[in-house]
C-alpha cells in the first residue's frame, strides 16, 4: 500500500518535518513492513506560463516545430529562476494554441530521469527552457503533446509555482500489508495505524460525510450455491448520482494522490470511485445508469454464460463466480473487474455507485481463476468493513458533485444481512499468560479500545466487540496480539525455558553426520543440488516405464520430475566444475530421493480447519511417498594430483568400491560386493553392494555413454547408496572381541583359477575352508598373462594365523593354508601356483 | 712353567694397550667390528688368555682374573664408546642424506569439505541440542494438508497465495513441495509425547526464479517448543540465547508485529549483528510467534493446558550474512571451490 503524505495528514496529524521514511519508520512498529518511497523526483523552477506567440517552422529532418514567446512571470516582474519574464523555447508538440496556460520548466529544473533542464542552441534558437508534457512531469504516461492546464480546469496566474499547483512536491511511502490487515489496503486504516504508533490523533474519514440512505431502486440479490456456506454478497449498497459531466477534468491534487498511490488517471468518475477505494478501502463500482436494463443484481453464475469484461476480455463464466447482473445477463465479475456494456463513457450522465461487501473465497476463487488480481480482488479477499459500504457511496457522490456536478439522487437500494461482529472473551489474565507482561486491565481495556473496539468489563473477563474493519480479530489470542503490537514488542522479558533432558542426535542422525564428515575427511567435498531433473536424466538409471514423482508447475517445462537418483544431480555438478575447468573431482551428496507412493488415489483433504480423523490421518500418510535418504559421489579426473614426490592417480571403480568399503567398516558392517550390471553403469565395471542381506546400492563406472552427454570424460566412477537402508543395518551395539597378542604366522598364497571366478568367492573360501587360525586374508594381486594360459588368472593372497593359546608354528600355519588351497582346488579347480 | 707368568699386570696392560691403539686407529663402524674381533674376539689373544685362566693354580686365580675382568671392561668401554661415535656420525650423515626440501609438498591427500549450508545446520543444531531439545525431520514432498490446512492457512486464504508453491501431478492427489518446515512441526505435535521441544532443519521449496537474492530450493531450520505456561518471554530468550552463540556475545534480538497464519501473535525478528560486514547493525533473520491455538488443535493438543512457541529462519540467508556470501548462486552451483573454502568450519 502507498501512501501519499498530504492525503494520510488530511486524517492524522502529521508533524511538520515528517518524510516516507519517517512515516515507513513508525508504521513498522505496528506491523507494516517498510517497502520503499515514491516522489516525482523534479525540481523546479517549474513555473505556469502563458503562451504568447509562436511561429511553425517547418525542419530539415521532416519535422515542423514551434518557435515559442512564453510569459513565464508578470510583467514587471523576474522569473523564477532569475531571468526575464518573457522567454523563448522551441516546441515540438503542436496541441497548443496561444494564450493557452502550460507547464514551464525553467533552466536549473530537474525533470524526473535526471533530465536537467537549460538554456540550448536548437533548431537556430536559443530555447530557454521546456514546455513540459504530462508523462515529462512524471504525472501520467499522457505524451500526445505538451500539458495544457486548462484540460485541467486550470487557470492560474504566470508564474505561479507548478509543482505546488499540481502537488508534484508530494511523496509517498509504501508498507507491506500482511493478509490479516485489509483494512491497511485504506489511507483510512494506515492513519489509525499511524496513530497507533505515534498518538498523533485520527479522524476517521467516515465521519467526514453522510451516510446513504436511498431507496426504491429494485436490486436483486441472490446465492443459489454458497461458498462454504458464505453467500457472494452480504451488503450490496447502490445509489445513483445524475446529471453528470463525465468529461470534467480530474483535479491535479487527485492525478498526484493517484499516481503516488500507483494508479493513473483515467476519468474523472473512474478516478473518484478508485480515489475512495484507496481512501476507505472499499472498492466502488460506476455503472452508466442509462445502460442497465431492468432486473440488477447479483447471482452465481449459469451454465455457459460469458462476458466481456472492461479489458475487451471475453471470459467464460464458472459456476462459481459470482456476478452482476441485469436483464440482459451478466454485465461483471463481482469484486474483480466490471463489464464493457456498462462501462462509464464521455458521454455518461447518469451512473449507479456499487458499494458492495462479497465474500473473500468466492472473489479470491474468481479473481485465480480468471487472473485477474485487482485493487478490488485484493481488498475483498483480505476482507472489506461490512459497515463502510454507505459512507463510501456518499463519499463518491460527494466527489462526483464537487468535480463533475453530480446530484445525488435518493433512488438506490441497500441490501444488508451482514452479520453482527462477534463478541471475545477475553480472560484477564491471559495477555500474561501469553506474552509474559504484566499488563493491567487498564491498559488492556485502553488499547483494545483504542484501536476501536468495545469493551466491557466482567468479572474475571474483558468482554471485546472488535470494530467491524478488523475481520481477523476472531479470538483471544488476536487480542493478546493486539495489546503486545500496540504496547511495543520490546516490554516483552526474556526468560530461556528449560527443555526437559533431551537424548541428543538420534542414532541416524549421529551416523549420517559421520558419513559425511568422513567423505569430506576422505577428500570427498559435499555439494548440494536441486531435486529436480528431466525424464530423460531419470531414465538415464531407472526403467523408463517406472512411475516418477511429476511436478504440475516446474520452472522449467522439462525439468519436471523430482530425482529417483542423486546422480543426474551430480552429473550436472560435475559437469558445471569441469566448464569451470575443475576436471579433478570427488564429489558427494546426501539427498532425499523420490519414490511414488504406491497408491495414486485421490486424497480429500480436511477443509476449513476441520480436524483430521485417524482414518483420514492414515490416508493422508500412505498419499505421501517415499523419500529415502540416498547418499551418492562421483570421481573423475585425478584422484591425487602430479607433484613432487608423486606420480598422478586418476580415480577409477577402485577408489568408488574401496570407498564403499571405508564406508562399510566405519558403520561396522560387512558388506557384500556383487559383480552385476545394472542400466546406468558400466556393464564390466559395476558392483551390486548389499548388507546384511539387503541390497544397499551400487559402485563402479557410470556408462560411458551417459558421461559423453554431459560432456565429461569417458570415466567417471561412483557410488550410491540409500544411506536410510545402510544405517538401518548397522548394529545397535558392537560387541567387543578379544584382542589376541601371541605371535602370528603369516603365509602368502598363490592360487592359479579360471579368470572368470570372482576373487571376493575365493575369498570367502579360504575364509570358511582355512579354520579357526586365521585371522586375516587379504587379496594382494591379480596376475594375467604370462605363463598362464588366456583362461588363467592367478590370485595372490596374504594370510595372517593366530591362535588365542600357544605361538603357532609355521607347520601349523601350513597345513590351514593347505586346507584352504584343497577347498579351492575341490570348488574352482585353483591350483597352486608354482 | 712357562705360562705361570702368562697372565700378569704387563702382559694384560700390554694386550690392552695395543687394543686401544687399534681401536684409536679405526675409520668407521666396519673396521671398528675387524678390530673388535681381532682384539676380544674368539681367536684373539685376549680370548686365549682369558680361556687360560681356568689352568691357573686356584690362589692365582683371583688375582689374574682381576685382571683379566678390568681389562675387558676397559676394552668394551672403548669399543662402545667409539660405536657410539661412528653410529652417531653415520647417522648424522645419512639423515643429512635423506634432507627434503618440506616446503615442496602439496596435497597428496585428494581435498575434502563439507557444504557450508550442512555444517551450518549441524551447528545450529548442536546449539539446541545443548539445551535439551531433540532434532526433527520429515518429507520434503508433503501432503498439502500438513504444509498448509493443519497450520491454519484456509485453502482460500491469501496467505495460501503467498507462499508460491510446487505442486505435484496429479493435483487431486494434494502434494506439494513443503514450502516451509513447519509441517514437521504438526507430525512432531502428533507423534511426540508432551512437552515438545524440537527444532527442524532441512529443504523448503518455492517457485522462484534464481538469481543473486533466491533459490526455489533452500534450507530452513524452525525450532517448536509446546509446554504448559510457555509464553513470549520464553520465545524471545530462546532466540537471544541462540543470537549469541551464532553471532558473538553482544548479539541482541528485536521483535516486530507480523503475521503468519500459524502464530498469534505473531513477530519478524531482527537479530542485531556485531560482526556485520560494515560495522554492526540489525539484520532481518526470521520469523516467530506462539503458536496458534488452531495449530495445536489439529495435532491433537489442548490449547487450554499447552501452550507453544515457534521460530524460524533461512539458513541460505543466515549464511549470507553471517559469512558474507554475496550471491545465492554460489550457494547452490555445487562449484567445488565454494564448500572447500569453509572445509569443515563454519
Amino acid at each position: 500500500m502507498r501512501i501519499p503524505l498530504s492525503w494520510l495528514s488530511e486524517y492524522v496529524s502529521l508533524p511538520s518535518n515528517t518524510t516516507a521514511d519517517s512515516v515507513m519508520a513508525e508504521l513498522v512498529k505496528v506491523g507494516l513492513e517498510e517497502e520503499g518511497s515514491h516522489h516525482f523526483d523534479i525540481q523546479g523552477p517549474v513555473v505556469v506560463g502563458e503562451v504568447l506567440e509562436f511561429v511553425e517552422e517547418a525542419q530539415s529532418n521532416g519535422k515542423t516545430i514551434r518557435w515559442c514567446q512564453l510569459r513565464v512571470a508578470v510583467d514587471g516582474q523576474k522569473a523564477a529562476d532569475g531571468g526575464a519574464a518573457v522567454r523563448g523555447i522551441v516546441c515540438g508538440a503542436r496541441n497548443f494554441f496561444v494564450g493557452d496556460k502550460v507547464v514551464v520548466t525553467l533552466p536549473g529544473s530537474v525533470l524526473p530521469g535526471d533530465f536537467k533542464i537549460a538554456a540550448r542552441s536548437t533548431y537556430g534558437h536559443t530555447s530557454d527552457g521546456m514546455i513540459a508534457s504530462a508523462r515529462e512531469l512524471g504525472l501520467s504516461d499522457d505524451h500526445e503533446g505538451i500539458l495544457r492546464l486548462a484540460t485541467l480546469g486550470i487557470d492560474v496566474p504566470v508564474g505561479t509555482d507548478a509543482l505546488d499547483l499540481l502537488k508534484l512536491n508530494d511523496s509517498a511511502a509504501e508498507v507491506n500489508v500482511t493478509p490479516d490487515r485489509g483494512y491497511c489496503f485504506s489511507i483510512r486504516g494506515i492513519a489509525r495505524e499511524f496513530s497507533h504508533a505515534t498518538g498523533a490523533s485520527f479522524t476517521d474519514p467516515a465521519t467526514k460525510v453522510t451516510p446513504v440512505k436511498p431507496n426504491g431502486f429494485d436490486l436483486k440479490i441472490e446465492d443459489n450455491s454458497p461458498i462454504r456456506g458464505k453467500v457472494g454478497a452480504s451488503k450490496f449498497v447502490v445509489v445513483a448520482v445524475n446529471g453528470l459531466d463525465a468529461t470534467s477534468p480530474t483535479p491535479a491534487w487527485m492525478i498526484s494522490r493517484l499516481k503516488l498511490a500507483g494508479m493513473r488517471s483515467i476519468s474523472v468518475i473512474v478516478d473518484i470511485t478508485n480515489y475512495v477505494m484507496l481512501e476507505f478501502g472499499q472498492p466502488i463500482h460506476a455503472y452508466d445508469l442509462d445502460k442497465l436494463s431492468a432486473g440488477f443484481g447479483a447471482r452465481r453464475a449459469k451454465p455457459n454464460e460469458a462476458l466481456i469484461t472492461l479489458d475487451g476480455q471475453e471470459r467464460k463464466l464458472n459456476a462459481e463466480d459470482y456476478l452482476i447482473v441485469d436483464s440482459s445477463g451478466p454485465i461483471g465479475l463481482a469484486g474483480v473487474m466490471g463489464g464493457l456494456s456498462t462501462e462509464v463513457s464521455a458521454t455518461t450522465k447518469n451512473v449507479l455507485i456499487e458499494a458492495a461487501n462479497f465474500d473473500p473465497v468466492s472473489i479470491s476463487r474468481t479473481a485465480r481463476r480468471h487472473k485477474l488480481p485487482s485493487e478490488a480482488s485484493k481488498r475483498f479477499e483480505r476482507g472489506v468493513d461490512p459497515k463502510i459500504a454507505e459512507y463510501a457511496a456518499a463519499r463518491v457522490a460527494e466527489l462526483l458533485g464537487d468535480l463533475a456536478g453530480g446530484q445525488l439522487s435518493e433512488l438506490g437500494a441497500i441490501y444488508d444481512t451482514s452479520l453482527e461482529v462477534e463478541k471475545i472473551q477475553l480472560a484477564k489474565d491471559f495477555a500474561a499468560a501469553i506474552t509474559g507482561v504484566e499488563y493491567s486491565v487498564e491498559q488492556i481495556t485502553q488499547t483494545l479500545t483504542l484501536i476501536g473496539c468495545a469493551v466491557i468489563q466482567r468479572e474475571d473477563s474483558l468482554e471485546v466487540t472488535p470494530p467491524s474493519w478488523r475481520p481477523d480479530l476472531t479470538l483471544p489470542e488476536s487480542l493478546v496480539e493486539e495489546v503486545a503490537r500496540i504496547l511495543g514488542y520490546d516490554q516483552i522479558p526474556s526468560r530461556l525455558p528449560v527443555a526437559p533432558p533431551g537424548r541428543g542426535l538420534t542414532r541416524k542422525q549421529k551416523l549420517r553426520r559421520l558419513v559425511a564428515n568422513s567423505l569430506a575427511a576422505n577428500g570427498f567435498t559435499e555439494v548440494l543440488n536441486y531435486p529436480f531433473v528431466t525424464a530423460a536424466q531419470n531414465s538415464d538409471f531407472i526403467e523408463e516405464d517406472s512411475s516418477r514423482v511429476v511436478l504440475a508447475n516446474p520452472l522449467q517445462a522439462e525439468v519436471n520430475e523430482m530425482r529417483l537418483s542423486l546422480l543426474p544431480g551430480l552429473l550436472e555438478a560435475a559437469a558445471r566444475n569441469s566448464s569451470r575447468t575443475l576436471v579433478n573431482l570427488s564429489i558427494f551428496e546426501i539427498g532425499s530421493i523420490f519414490q511414488p507412493a504406491p497408491s495414486s488415489a485421490e486424497v480429500e483433504l480436511p477443509i476449513g480447519g476441520a480436524i483430521p480423523s485417524s482414518n483420514q490421518l492414515k490416508a493422508l500418510g500412505n498419499s505421501v511417498p517415499t523419500q529415502p535418504i540416498a547418499l551418492a559421489a562421483l570421481m573423475l579426473g585425478d584422484r591425487v594430483g602430479q607433484q613432487v614426490g608423486k606420480t598422478s592417480t586418476r580415480s577409477s571403480y577402485l577408489d568408488a568400491i574401496g570407498a564403499v568399503r571405508a564406508l562399510a567398516s566405519l558403520l561396522s558392517l560387512e558388506i557384500k560386493v556383487e559383480q552385476v550390471t545394472q542400466r546406468g553403469f558400466h556393464p564390466g565395471r559395476t558392483a551390486a553392494i548389499s548388507s546384511a542381506g539387503v541390497l544397499v546400492g551400487y559402485a563402479g563406472e557410470i556408462h560411458p555413454e551417459i558421461t559423453a552427454n554431459y560432456d565429461l570424460p569417458r570415466q567417471v566412477s561412483f557410488f550410491e547408496l540409500n544411506l536410510d537402508a545402510l544405517i538401518q543395518s548397522v548394529p545397535d551395539l558392537v560387541t567387543a572381541l578379544p584382542i589376541h597378542t601371541l605371535p602370528a604366522a603369516t603365509q602368502d598364497l598363490s592360487l592359479v583359477i579360471d579368470v572368470a571366478v570372482p576373487a571376493a568367492e575365493v575369498l570367502d573360501l579360504i575364509r570358511e575352508s582355512a579354520g579357526e587360525l586365521l585371522e586375516e586374508v587379504v587379496l594382494v594381486d591379480d596376475f594375467r598373462g604370462g605363463n598362464l594360459k588366456g583362461s588363467e588368472k592367478s590370485l595372490t593372497f596374504s594370510l595372517r594365523f593366530r591362535a588365542i593359546d600357544r605361538t603357532l608354528t609355521q607347520v601349523e600355519a601350513t597345513e590351514a593354508k593347505d586346507a584352504a588351497v584343497q577347498a579351492a582346488n575341490a570348488r574352482f579347480g585353483a591350483t597352486i601356483r608354482s | 712353567m712357562s705360562d705361570k707368568n702368562a697372565i700378569s699386570a704387563a702382559t694384560v696392560t700390554a694386550l690392552v694397550s695395543d687394543a686401544l691403539k687399534l681401536i684409536e686407529a679405526t675409520e668407521d663402524l666396519a673396521s671398528l667390528k675387524l678390530a673388535k674381533s681381532s682384539t676380544i674376539g674368539e681367536n684373539s689373544e685376549f680370548a686365549k688368555l682369558s680361556s687360560s685362566l681356568g689352568k691357573l693354580a686356584p690362589e692365582d686365580k683371583a688375582e689374574a682374573g682381576k685382571l683379566i675382568t678390568q681389562a675387558r671392561v676397559a676394552l668394551n668401554e672403548a669399543f662402545g664408546k667409539k660405536e657410539e661415535e661412528f653410529y652417531s656420525a653415520e647417522q648424522a650423515a645419512r639423515l643429512q642424506a635423506e634432507a627434503v626440501d618440506v616446503t615442496a609438498v602439496g596435497r597428496t591427500l585428494p581435498i575434502g569439505a563439507r557444504h557450508p549450508l550442512s555444517l551450518l545446520q549441524d551447528e545450529i543444531s548442536d546449539v539446541f541440542v545443548g539445551m535439551g531439545w531433540e532434532i526433527a525431520e520429515g518429507p520434503e514432498l508433503e501432503s498439502e494438508w500438513f504444509n498448509f490446512d493443519a497450520l491454519n492457512f484456509d485453502a482460500d486464504h491469501p496467505a495460501r497465495a503467498m507462499q508460491d508453491t510446487f505442486f505435484v501431478e496429479p493435483t487431486s492427489q494434494h502434494l506439494v513441495l513443503r514450502t516451509h518446515t513447519s509441517p514437521v512441526q504438526v507430525r512432531s505435535l502428533m507423534e511426540r509425547d508432551l512437552p515438545v521441544y524440537v527444532l527442524c532443519p532441512g529443504k523448503v521449496f518455492r517457485t522462484d526464479e534464481l538469481d543473486a537474492t533466491h533459490t526455489p530450493v533452500f534450507h530452513q531450520v524452525e525450532g517448536l517448543a509446546v509446554d504448559k505456561g510457555l509464553t513470549m518471554a520464553d520465545l524471545k530468550g530462546t532466540l537471544e540465547h541462540f543470537a549469541r552463540i551464532m553471532f558473538g556475545p553482544e548479539a541482541k534480538i528485536r521483535l516486530r508485529p507480523s503475521f503468519f497464519p500459524f502464530t498469534e501473535p505473531s513477530a519478524e525478528l531482527d537479530v542485531w549483528h556485531p560482526g556485520a560486514k560494515g560495522g554492526a547493525r540489525w539484520v532481518e533473520w526470521g520469523g516467530c510467534g506462539m503458536v496458534h491455538p488452531n495449530v495445536l488443535k489439529s495435532a491433537g493438543v489442548d490449547p487450554e493446558i499447552y501452550s507453544g512457541f515457534a521460530f524460524g529462519m533461512g539458513i541460505e540467508r543466515t549464511l549470507m550474512f553471517r559469512n558474507d556470501v554475496k550471491d545465492m548462486r554460489d550457494m547452490v552451483e555445487a562449484d567445488v571451490r565454494f564448500s572447500q573454502q569453509f572445509g569443515g568450519v563454519i
